[in-house]
């Protein structure tokens, strides 16, 4: 069997959820590839090489995948399936993009947000925004995946695999790409990082929001996060929402701020190693995921703890 | 301009969800069932685009197509569609699951009858949190994809579309006819009024069957078994920040 993994990654350089998606491919047993589709991504590339357990290394670069926009990706990667049973993605914004076309092009059913490898055909994966598991066979000849990457371990460093160029599509293509607004921070990535401090609607504004939590989030170097209710309210941007429509995560620590604690918010954070409530409500729903709970309004909490981390030495 | 709003008819997003005891799957007997709020934004959208407001000149779309492939009861869905503001429905009508591949094949076929510029869907369902159809039927129709979208600009046979992405916000232009998915802040959807809702009742609904459209809605995937995920304990409530850092300090999370 031959897996065939989508490479995450800014052209300039590859994501661990690439190193995470690895570690589910190898679960199905079986060679894996990785493919790395970007414009001046050799960077990429390389690092995709040194994952440990990586069979070789596709590389296809040009133009057309500098955004890694879903038709362009189709193009490449649906003839590519001839060499490969199944095909994995992470589960980010790109990868659920682009995956859903290759499997209407292969005629095949998408298995989405895979949080669980049970044996080459056999998986599990979170429906009704977590509040289900179903363990799910695919029993057909092409598999197309996408895997929530914060459900695996990432895989190491290992000898280093040869990495073989691929043409990229030439086009033309019907959509094109316009602009960008990425969000500039010298934070962790919320997906990727070790704590997280995640603020909710009952920050109440979003000079609030930033006044507060963004001193919190750096001193214990921590990635900023916030409930649907603070995007929506415009105290956050859209990149910082967790849960079920928005981001998984899945640090060491989560510190959760004004939010309640919806069930799609829940379904995004409740894999956190240590969950920290803070919320001035005591019946909250958070404080029944959370570990440590503080009732109490974050207006003096949040200055108290400040000091408390300051006199442990952060 | 024609458009043309999937909608799936789901288990109401306030509702709690309850695994089977036999594990055999999720129980919705009884259960309030309603129009998965993705699609609620995509029906907005659409009629904004034929009402005018939300950066939408008036008379951008002529007319609007609710389209629903489930049970008898989906009709509940296409009314709801109705009364926000499209034209007539059409019900594809077929018990049981159906998967996103096949909602995408009878969609690419309601599309070849039915030729509108704009096909507008919810990014995902609520209820098996798939986020597929779109792009699926994106691909059959060999048609340009704009998913997640917070904002649609119509102009020139084009569309310019904001995209929520991981890292922020992504612009892309999208050759008409495309594929549009809707994201939570591309509108809010309006409550409808109880004059819309009676005028809705009045609208016609076509109902068809996969057959018409020669679709083999037999799923793909064999769920195995569906079970209640692990829970997290509540822990213990802290009374002070000092406890709380003491705390993460025996946690070792700090």
């Amino acid at each position: 069997m031959a897996v065939l993994v989508i490479a995450e990654h800014d052209n300039a350089s590859l994501k661990d959820a690439t190193n995470k998606v690895v570690t589910a491919a190898k679960a199905m047993g079986g060679d894996v590839d990785v493919l790395v589709a970007g414009s001046n991504a050799s960077a990429a590339a390389q690092a995709a090489a040194k994952i440990e357990g990586v069979r070789k290394v596709l590389h296809a670069d040009g133009a057309t995948l500098a955004k890694q926009l879903a038709e362009p990706m189709e193009a490449l990667i649906a003839p590519l399936m001839a060499n490969y049973d199944a095909v994995l993605f992470p589960a980010t914004t790109t990868g659920k993009n682009a995956a859903p076309r290759i499997a209407a092009k292969l005629d095949v059913m998408q298995l989405s947000g895979v949080i669980g490898v049970e044996s080459a055909d056999t998986f599990v994966r979170p429906i009704y925004a977590g509040n289900a598991i179903i363990t799910v066979q695919d029993s057909q000849p092409k598999k197309v995946i996408t895997v929530q990457p914060t459900a695996f371990k990432a895989a190491g460093e290992g000898a280093g695999a040869a990495v073989e160029t691929v043409a990229a599509p030439s086009g033309p293509f019907k959509s094109a790409f316009v602009s960008e607004e990425l969000a500039k921070s010298d934070r962790p990535e919320l997906t990727a990082a070790k704590r997280v401090v995640s603020g909710g609607r009952a920050l109440g504004s979003s000079d609030e929001f930033h006044r507060v939590l963004e001193p919190l989030a750096d001193k214990l170097g921590a990635a900023v996060g916030a409930s649907r209710a603070a995007v929506d309210a415009g105290y956050a941007p859209n990149d910082y929402q967790v849960g079920q429509t928005g981001k998984v995560v899945a640090p060491e620590l989560y510190v959760a701020v004004g939010i309640s604690g919806a069930i799609q918010h829940l379904a995004g954070m409740k894999d956190s190693k240590v969950i920290v409530a803070i919320n001035k409500d005591e019946d909250a729903p958070i404080f029944q995921v959370a570990d440590y709970g503080l009732v109490a309004d974050y207006k003096t909490a949040i200055p108290e703890l400040m000091d408390e981390l300051t006199k442990a030495g952060l | 301009m024609k458009v043309l709003v999937p909608v799936k008819r789901v288990l109401d997003f306030n509702l709690k969800v309850r695994v089977k005891p036999d594990g055999s799957g999720v129980d919705l007997s009884n259960l309030k069932m309603s129009i998965n709020p993705f699609c609620e934004i995509a029906v907005e959208e659409a009629v904004r685009m034929k009402e005018g407001g939300g950066g939408h000149t008036a008379g951008a779309a002529k007319e609007v197509v609710a389209v629903s492939i489930g049970p008898e009861q989906a009709q509940e869905t296409l009314r709801n569609a109705l009364a926000i503001g499209a034209d007539r429905g059409i019900l594809v009508k077929a018990d049981g699951e159906v998967e996103p591949l096949a909602v995408a094949k009878i969609l690419k076929a309601v599309v070849e009858a039915e030729k509108p510029d704009i096909v507008i869907l919810g990014k995902q369902a609520i209820d098996d949190d798939a986020s597929q159809t779109g792009q699926m039927l994106a691909a059959l129709l060999d048609w340009p994809q704009a998913t997640f979208a917070s904002r649609i600009v119509l102009q020139d046979g084009k569309a310019t579309v904001t995209r929520e992405v991981d890292g922020g916000l992504q612009t892309l232009d999208v050759d008409l006819p495309a594929i549009i998915t809707t994201d939570l802040r591309l509108n809010e959807p309006r409550y409808a009024s109880l004059p819309n809702i009676m005028k809705a009742k009045k609208k016609p609904i076509d109902v068809k069957a996969p057959t018409d459209f020669g679709v083999d809605v037999t799923p793909r995937l064999k769920v195995l078994k569906t079970a209640e995920p692990g829970k997290r304990q509540a822990g213990v409530k802290v009374k002070s920040a000092a406890e709380l850092v003491g705390k993460l300090k025996e946690a070792g999370v700090l």
